[in-house]
């Protein structure tokens, strides 16, 4: 596992048991169409290829420079709605998903341009509440324009037809699974998750990192090496806006539609914040096992809960089955979600690796 | 001997403290000067005005010539001044390798200068892929001023180097320290403990209430012991 990853970033996981835990996650996640058939699961390694990859580009944000935005979900929103809008007007074909990146991901990166211009020259606390402001008022904008964005119902299209699933590629069955154009589509995305956060971890572990984890931890001292901390900060920020968009586009390749739910909610931003947090910030690798660990909790929990529910409430145990009552499985998150941060404060991966808690 | 940073009635302001109130101050080029002066008289306030950190309200500074109180304090640091803090100011997440190739130019590190560095202080390559946090605080100090070293700098402002030190650790700093003096480095150097700044220092600026109230060679007052009296209120036979 080492050598594998030192050519790519000079970063190794740094950790036996850290390195087991990713292998086996990304054996499963690129044999998922055909280890846990059907709909939910296949939609579940979807999701959570996505959350790994925009996970680790709001780490690049927040663990390695240490800047706090609120506006990931909204570059995220428009790599979704660029790709909807595009296959929307021009309908399903390749190009349209072309254009798509190639108007959403620059316009991401400009507008984190811009904001980073007026705000990330003061304290990133300003910039915090300007990042808020400025994705409220877009998903207002997005909601508004109904005319090109579908408003609260969103926009549902097409995808061409080498991605339907009803294409279907091998006639015969492969280890009882149907090879149609929805698993080109996952392995689209898991491809596409894979090299993102390839490119993530080289960006964190050039001397562009180390000059970004300097300005976290010190920008004066590294004001007085003659960095430029606020251009440093600026273009982290344009990056990880570039990236977001680029996981935007792909959740909205995957869904087949993108609406404000799905793209633009400050859920998906808090979600995205649990992440890193439970994973370890600044670690990158706390974003797969972060991500990984949240997804199915989101997706799985209920489910657990209504089962221990259930048992417990035929044997007659007391207080437990409305304990655990599926409709209670956020309570649950959140207890859980607070056990880590008690137990692990660098994260998952801070701990695996030795660090403090 | 022609000077290579001057300043000229520098006010410095902090929030509504006045700090500095019109710093005049030269040093020579390729000399060492000592800033002297009890605590709270504003030596570390003039090294963080030269670097930009605090922003001169008033005066001017200049550096070969050139106004750079003006300037940003990155704009400063890569006209050539290096600048090493009291506080052992490493990046602890960052080993000590990369702490030091921060401080080098275009990310490349000059073997022949890094072994110089190794021979003041080996620690440094022993703990080459340690954690910078992991270190001791005199470790510390060591890098904070190898980072400063590992470039070739026409000036550089030194705040405390030897503070809360251990005498072997403050040995191999005056060992460096001439050293690099002797390549022809110019040295600005807040110091407390007057055996150090005598060990070294070829001018001196002595500040009180945010002035420099006296300015000479360093051999004037290393002679003269009511000045020193007068001016720090030590001597160097209390000082042994």
């Amino acid at each position: 596992m080492t050598s594998r990853f030192m050519p790519l970033s000079g970063d190794p996981p740094r950790s036996r048991a850290l390195s087991i835990a990713l292998i086996l996650i990304v054996l499963a996640l690129a044999l998922a169409p055909f280890l846990f058939p059907g709909a939910k699961p296949l939609n579940v390694a979807a999701k959570v290829c996505i959350f790994i990859a925009l996970a680790a580009s709001y780490d690049l944000l927040l663990g390695y420079t240490g800047v706090v935005s609120f506006a990931h979900t909204m570059f995220y929103g428009i790599g979704s709605y660029g790709i909807a809008i595009s296959l929307y007007s021009l309908g399903a074909r390749w190009d349209a998903i072309g254009l798509g990146l190639l108007v959403a991901l620059p316009t991401a990166a400009l507008l984190a341009l811009v904001i980073g211009l007026f705000s990330l020259r003061v304290q990133t606390i300003f910039f915090a509440m300007i990042t808020l402001a400025v994705a409220s008022a877009f998903a207002v904008l997005a909601s508004q324009l109904s005319w090109l964005t579908g408003g609260e119902d969103g926009r549902s299209f097409r995808v061409p037809e080498l991605l339907q699933p009803g294409t279907v590629y091998i006639p015969r069955d492969v280890l009882g699974v149907a090879v149609t154009g929805r698993t080109l589509t996952y392995y689209i995305v898991f491809a596409s998750c894979v090299v993102l956060f390839l490119l993530l971890l080289r960006v964190v572990n050039s001397p562009f990192g180390r000059v970004l984890q300097a300005i976290r931890e010190n920008p004066f001292r590294a004001e007085a090496l003659g960095y430029r901390t606020v251009m440093h900060r600026i273009l982290a920020n344009c990056i990880a806006a570039a990236a977001a968009a680029a996981v935007g586009a792909l959740n909205a390749l995957w869904l087949r539609y993108t609406g404000p739910d799905t793209s633009l909610s400050f859920s998906i931003m808090l979600d995205i914040l649990l992440i890193v947090v439970i994973g370890g910030m600044g670690t990158m690798y706390g974003a797969i096992i972060g991500g990984t660990l949240y997804v199915l909790a989101q997706n799985y929990l209920q489910a657990l809960m209504g089962t221990v529910s259930t048992a417990a409430g035929e044997a007659g145990i007391p207080i437990l089955p409305q304990l655990f009552h599926p409709d209670r499985w956020l309570l649950w998150l959140g207890v859980l979600f607070v056990l880590s941060v008690y137990f692990f404060p660098a994260g998952i991966v801070g701990k695996l690796r030795g660090g403090p808690g | 001997m022609s000077e290579l940073l001057t300043l000229s009635g520098v006010e410095t302001h902090i929030g509504r403290y006045h700090i500095l109130h019109g710093v005049e101050l030269g040093v020579p080029e390729g000399q060492t000067t000592m800033l002297l002066g009890r605590n709270g008289a504003g030596k570390t306030t003039t090294l963080r005005t030269i670097m930009g950190l605090w922003r001169a309200s008033g005066g001017e500074i200049r550096f070969g010539g050139e106004r750079i109180d003006a300037l940003s304090t990155p704009a400063i640091a890569r006209a050539g001044i290096g600048y090493v803090p009291e506080t052992m100011a490493v990046f602890s997440d960052l080993t000590v390798k990369e702490n030091l190739v921060l401080a080098a130019r275009e990310g490349e590190m000059d073997q022949t200068r890094l072994d110089w560095i190794f021979g003041f202080f080996p620690p440094l390559r022993k703990f080459w892929l340690s954690r910078a946090g992991t270190l001791s605080g005199g470790q510390k100090q060591m890098l904070s001023f190898a980072r400063s070293l590992i470039e070739p700098r026409r000036l550089l402002l030194i705040d405390e180097p030897t503070k809360g030190l251990a005498p072997a650790i403050i040995g191999a700093l005056i060992d460096c320290l001439k050293e690099v003096k002797r390549r022809g480095a110019t040295i600005l150097l807040v110091e407390q403990n007057f055996r150090v700044a005598q060990a070294i220092g070829d001018t001196v600026g002595v500040m009180d209430n945010g002035r420099v109230v006296h300015a000479g060679t360093m051999a004037e007052l290393v002679a003269d012991e009511a000045m020193q009296q007068r001016l720090l209120g030590l001597s160097l036979d209390t000082h042994q």
